[in-house]
């Protein structure tokens, strides 16, 4: 089933004339598997317009219910309408931009050195090393540019899901089974024992599912199976604020690139994405679009968006700004979820990891996909890409990482 | 359609600057507005007519373009400001002044925004159209935590306007209500016969299910809203995406020669050209990159306002440092930006200056956070902009470095030896050793080393 390590496929889909979009946008929609907008169905042409409906004489045999149906049924033709007048504008938006060239990008390290499934990883400020963590409970620090370990610690419990590297480089934090967040000071001293200076910072009442340092080695937020996120001083390990909403456990969180730098956005099982403000703990806005567990958000580079991926096998784009979805990346050959989502430097390009062993690429604006990367050997757990752009790497419950450019 | 609209600002710029020639422009007068005389203003018929004669063109062509300028903000009219169409009659118009032309670079944030809702809701009260009142909410929810500084800065700006002449008041206030018409138009629930051009009657027709699904149904506004902001990024960074557009001179990951890193390390003497230009595109881009951080300090200590920035650094450093160590920080930033007489004193407000005092007295992480906004807003608008025009920064770009592409080696399967670096632990720890253990300034400019 899989392809050779180097292979690629490249999915290319020309762009069509902009006066035939809009007389063959459904028939287009049907013939190419891919969507961009909301979803919509082909209205069938036997279903009466909704402006004629409201014209219909009240018969006498109507009932409430024969009513209150024709009502929603009036409702979902209009959705309808306004969704397809919607999609058009947005396709026809994006059809005026050039389309993507051709695309080749193939794995250029692989790390092997994991006893069992890699579960999460981050990169390094210097944009070369990363940290990864697995189910056996090793987190490993590598020079993925060489390919060499560099620190390795054992968690005591198995099942890391969460790990970080902390900005100045010193440091990484990661947790999971344990309901904590431990930081782990990096020493070069072959000798020492890593675990010795281990600090306990989280403490949840539920697995931590994933975590983050804020702009400095002194404050890390995290999320948690028990439906919460929160924010802690690492020195102290006080918590500093604590943010309740989601109605299950709570998979990813990123956050805001911006100006004032207060904001967050989570992502959890009970579907929605939620944004944070970081200083009084409040829920500022919340998007419940997608149908099944959301497991990876993250910010579009300019702060204005963000994109989640999820079980539902799509990822999607949030609009703040307009407060809501504006586009889905969704193809019906993709069956499995997404884990793990993440933005080129110019935010173009949408990188997103599967449970089907492979990696899509879309065109964030035009929502198509670019190419299809396979190598993994097993489901895509995580993926983010290089502080420079110059690459991104992903994890898999293959026991392995890759680095691909 | 968008891609045209950024190719033709330039174009469009040159028909306006035509326009405007002392010579061989629109003759300017004063029109009168209600019982306010506006000077350097023009009628819709005059635009016509003058591009009826400089282009040789039809009436209908001429009112066509001249609507396109209206449209795309570059005049906007007096009565009626919210109907940007051109009249081809005595309907008086005025040129937008190029602070506000749709081409310059800087985004409209979200604290522009606000702060003009703010000001328009206390100058009148309860005159927010509906689209604006959704928006000022949303935005008051969203970005609760900054409220009082837009608050703040809204009356500023008020009370400085208040000492302006009549007229130019006016006009300051119409150029400003265009520019946001432009940035931030409202968006309607689409009812299928609702025209382009009604868009003075503000339909209040409820959307019908529960999420917001706000449709835009005009050409040019769908130009400047979502897909605008996005495309103009990703237009915007296109060069800078080693993913889209390679990477000079190449990508480590691909050839093994980390010429690349080496190139742009935090501590290089001359920066690459594409890193200095990157420089340009917003505040935050000058002030996360560390390299960028310290020529913008070199140039504001040649203006003697190096204060602002160590200010704002300072701010950083209480808002993302150890909790422990906050009373102190706060005590030490009182004594050395704050306090009357203090060595680097900032300007803040009154207001502001008074509700950190207040703050003060009960220190917290936050407490810092007005005063760091209007700073960082002052350096935003006043010396950002300037260094940008400034000869130090000219400089920068002259003499940056820009690479060439090498091409794919001649011996593709030769591996080049993959340098290792020196782990950033390893390089704190040195430094430590060594009793260079004062802080690198914030948090943030403590980035590891990437030299090679």
């Amino acid at each position: 089933m899989l392809r050779g390590s180097s292979a690629v496929a490249i999915d290319n889909e020309r762009n069509k004339h902009p006066s035939d979009v809009i007389a063959a946008a459904s028939a287009a929609r049907a013939r190419r598997s891919g969507r961009v907008g909301l979803a919509t169905a082909s209205r069938s042409t036997s279903d009466p317009h909704p402006a004629e409906m409201a014209t219909h004489e009240l018969h006498p045999n109507d009932t409430l219910t024969t009513l209150k149906m024709e009502s929603e049924n009036l409702k979902a033709k209009l959705e309808e309408e306004r969704a397809k007048l919607h999609d058009v504008e947005l396709h026809q938006v994006a059809e005026k931009i050039e389309a993507l060239g051709q695309f080749v990008m193939k794995t250029r390290r692989t790390l092997k050195g994991h006893g069992n499934k890699v579960l999460c990883m981050d990169w390094c400020k210097d944009k070369r090393r990363i940290v990864s963590s697995s189910q056996d409970g090793k987190v490993i620090v590598w020079d993925a540019f060489t390919t060499n370990k560099e620190h390795a610690v054992t968690m005591p419990c198995t099942w890391v899901m969460a790990c970080a590297y902390a900005p100045s480089g010193c440091a990484v934090a990661c947790g999971g089974l344990d309901n904590k967040c431990s930081v782990y000071p990096l020493s070069l001293d072959k000798n020492e024992n890593l675990a010795a200076k281990k600090k306990s910072v989280a403490m949840h009442t539920n697995y931590l599912s994933a975590c983050s340092f804020t702009n400095s080695d002194m404050q890390i937020l995290t999320s948690s199976g028990d439906g919460t996120c929160a924010l802690w001083d690492v020195e102290s390990g006080q918590l500093l604020q604590s943010f309740h909403g989601h109605g299950a456990d709570v998979l990813c969180l990123d956050l805001a690139p911006s100006e004032t730098g207060n904001t967050f956005v989570s992502g959890g099982c009970d579907k929605k994405a939620n944004v944070w403000d970081m200083r009084s703990g409040q829920c500022i806005q919340s998007f419940e679009t997608h149908e099944s567990d959301i497991n990876s958000v993250r910010y579009y580079p300019s702060g204005d968006a963000f994109a989640s991926g999820s079980d539902d096998a799509t990822c999607r784009l949030y609009d703040l700004r307009a407060d809501r979805e504006v586009a889905i990346y969704s193809k019906e050959s993709i069956i499995f979820g997404a884990s793990s989502v993440d933005f080129s430097l110019s935010g173009r390009l949408l990188f997103g990891g599967y449970n089907d062993y492979t990696i899509n690429v879309w065109d964030v604006l035009k929502g198509n996909r670019v190419s299809i990367l396979f190598g993994h050997e097993n489901r895509v757990s995580t993926l983010r890409v290089s502080p420079d752009g110059t690459a991104f790497c992903s994890g898999s419950w293959d026991h392995t990482l890759r680095i691909w450019a | 359609m968008i891609m045209h609209i950024f190719r033709v600002f330039p174009q469009m710029e040159q028909v306006i600057v035509a326009m405007q020639d002392p010579d061989l422009g629109i003759k300017m007068k004063n029109q009168r507005l209600l019982i306010t005389v506006i000077p350097h203003a023009m009628t819709g018929n005059d635009i016509v007519e003058w591009l009826m004669k400089k282009y040789s063109i039809m009436e209908e062509e001429a009112l066509h373009v001249g609507d396109l300028l209206v449209r795309h903000g570059y005049i906007y009219p007096l009565k009626e400001p919210r109907n940007l169409v051109l009249r081809p009659d005595e309907s008086p118009y005025r040129f937008q002044t190029p602070y506000f032309w749709s081409s310059q670079q800087w985004p409209a944030s979200e604290l522009d925004y606000a702060i003009y809702l703010t000001k328009k809701n206390i100058r009148k009260q309860g005159q927010l159209i509906d689209y604006e009142k959704e928006n000022y909410n949303l935005l008051h929810k969203r970005i609760n935590h900054t409220w009082d500084f837009v608050v703040m800065q809204a009356k500023e700006q008020l009370r400085a306007s208040k000492q302006r002449r009549k007229a130019d008041r006016i006009v300051l206030e119409c150029q400003e209500q265009a520019y946001w018409l432009i940035n931030r138009p409202p968006v309607e629930c689409l009812t299928p016969r609702l025209s382009q051009r009604d868009r003075g009657k503000q339909s209040n027709t409820k959307c019908e299910h529960s999420s917001r699904m706000s449709l835009m149904h005009s050409d040019w506004s769908l130009a400047v809203t979502f897909p605008s902001s996005f495309i103009k990024y990703s237009e915007q960074y296109f060069s800078h995406d080693p993913m889209m557009h390679g990477c000079p001179p190449s990508n480590p990951w691909i050839t093994d020669d980390i010429t690349h890193w080496a190139l742009n390390t935090n501590t290089v003497s001359t920066p690459t050209k594409l890193r200095v230009e990157r420089w340009s595109f917003r505040f935050m881009e000058l002030l996360s990159d560390p390299l960028g951080r310290l020529k913008f300090m070199e140039y504001l200590e040649k203006e003697f306002s190096a204060e602002n920035l160590c200010f704002w650094e300072a701010c950083e450093d209480i808002r993302h440092g150890e909790n422990s160590r906050i009373p102190q920080k706060v005590q030490e930033v009182y004594k050395q930006f704050l306090a009357p007489g203090a060595s680097k004193w900032v300007n803040v407000d009154s207001k502001t200056m008074e509700k950190t005092l207040e703050g003060l007295r009960r220190p917290n992480r936050f407490v810092m956070d007005d005063a760091q906004m209007h700073i960082y807003f002052l350096m935003k608008k006043d010396s950002y902009p300037r260094y940008l025009k400034s000869d130090l920064y000219k400089n920068l770009l002259v003499k940056a470095i820009a690479p060439q592409e090498t091409k794919r080696s001649v011996f593709p399967f030769m591996r080049r030896h993959r340098h290792s670096s020196p782990n950033p632990a390893l390089v704190a720890q040195a430094l430590e050793e060594d009793g260079k253990a004062k802080r690198l300034g914030s948090p943030r400019i403590t980035s590891p080393a990437t030299s090679p």
